[in-house]
């Protein structure tokens, strides 16, 4: 199992108010991320355990542009990957960020 | 997501959120609290956060509703200890309660191999549950319409419900396919053969020798409405109903026992054309599956 974890720093506060959700299932090919809104408003991390190992340079890359794309400031990510493929990670993410963008 | 949405392809918690009216789930023990799965980092495996059960409560068509649902594609939807745990725990809730229906939403391949002793002992704790909740007065339905249908312990549990909504796609046994073909033979059970699986294991065909009380369509719609029914004309558990039980499942035996294959017992019922009824459309079918056999509720 590899623990892989991401800080950057976010231009500006995700939209919404939703404390957290919750996207995608731990399926081969498929991953979840659990997303809280618990960090200062400016900073974002990322923390992924996958048990497929060596593909960090990919992970960082996936992320870097998740955060230039998305601006989650605030938020805490955190990914149980099942095997999922870097579009695959990409489409979560964004997912997840907008559903914690959601009012309720 | 639209009422159409098939149920089959949703994941637990889009199954969980149309069920229940809009805006009423609240969790207990939600992804948050990470009370992920103690055995599985031991085989390099990785956890899910709410360890493939999501258990809380909500509100259908007004009535407070106890609900569980497993993920069918994390792990084939298997229990584990904590998995099993919460379960448990919303049943043992529900007895103290005594008047809160409960829903589960089954989709398992039965106990996860990986913490094979925590999750045998998961099902028996549950059924000790499901047995006291019922006896307390508690409806409990199952709904059975997911990727990994309905196996193994989780057979077992929907066994003691006392009502079960059943797909389709849905599939309802204990030992599964390939279980059967390793221990008896390709002869006995051929598990490539997914006619043959779906006919003899297949929600039409529990439909029709009384495994499950009614056939749902494969939509939210449809397990919505059909949950709703049941959690109103719940059988008690009672001497009665057991009773009841003992002799549907004498006269079963008696009607179908040497029945080779599912199509001679739908024959048997009376079925002019056995051989259409895999195919036939929901509409069709459930109009049929009344005309040959009645469900029964005084029984389970």
């Amino acid at each position: 199992m590899e623990h892989l974890n991401y800080h950057h720093v976010a231009p500006s506060r995700a939209k919404g108010s939703k404390r957290q959700a919750i996207v995608g299932v731990v399926a081969s090919g498929d991953l979840e991320v659990l997303v809280e809104r618990t960090l200062p408003d400016t900073e974002c991390e990322v923390n992924i355990r996958t048990a497929v190992e060596g593909f960090g340079d990919v992970w960082k890359a996936v992320v870097a542009d998740f955060v230039e794309r998305r601006s989650p400031g605030g938020l805490k990510l955190s990914v149980n990957d099942g095997g999922a493929r870097p579009d695959m990670v990409a489409l979560r993410l964004s997912q997840a960020a907008r559903a914690v963008a959601d009012q309720s | 997501m639209s009422a159409a949405w098939s149920w089959y392809e949703a994941t637990a918690r889009q199954r969980l959120l149309k069920l229940l009216d809009e805006g009423t789930f609240e969790e207990f023990i939600g992804p948050e609290q990470r009370e992920t799965s103690p055995h599985l980092s031991l085989f390099d495996l990785p956890e899910q956060f709410d360890d493939g059960m999501i258990v809380g409560h909500g509100r259908l068509e007004g009535t407070r509703v106890l609900m569980a649902a497993q993920e069918g594609r994390f792990m084939g939807g298997a229990f584990g200890e904590i998995h099993g745990a919460k379960l448990t725990g919303l049943l043992r809730a529900s007895r103290e309660i005594g008047s809160i229906p409960v829903l589960i939403l089954f989709d398992t391949g039965g106990v996860r191999l990986q913490e094979a002793n925590a999750g045998e002992i998961a099902i028996s704790e549950i059924m000790r549950a499901l047995v006291d909740a019922r006896l307390a007065g508690v409806p409990v339905v199952g709904l059975i319409g997911g990727r990994a249908g309905c196996y193994g312990g989780g057979g077992l549990i929907a066994g003691c419900c006392s009502a079960l909504a059943v797909s389709e796609q849905g599939r309802i046994s204990v030992s599964g396919p390939e279980v059967i073909e390793t221990n008896r033979g390709v002869e006995e059970f051929d598990s490539k053969d997914r006619a043959l699986v779906w006919r003899t294991m297949g929600g039409k065909h529990r439909r029709l020798i009384g495994g499950a009380e009614i056939l749902v369509d494969d939509t939210m719609a449809s397990f919505r409405e059909a949950a709703t029914r049941l959690i109103k004309r719940a059988p008690p558990l009672d001497a009665m109903t057991l009773e009841a039980e003992q002799s549907r499942l004498d006269q079963r035996l008696e009607r179908f026992g040497r029945c080779e294959d599912a199509r001679d017992i739908w024959a048997s019922l009376g079925a002019a054309d056995a051989r259409s009824l895999p195919a036939m459309a929901y509409r069709d079918f459930v109009v049929l599956a009344d005309r040959l056999e009645k469900p029964r509720h005084d029984a389970r």
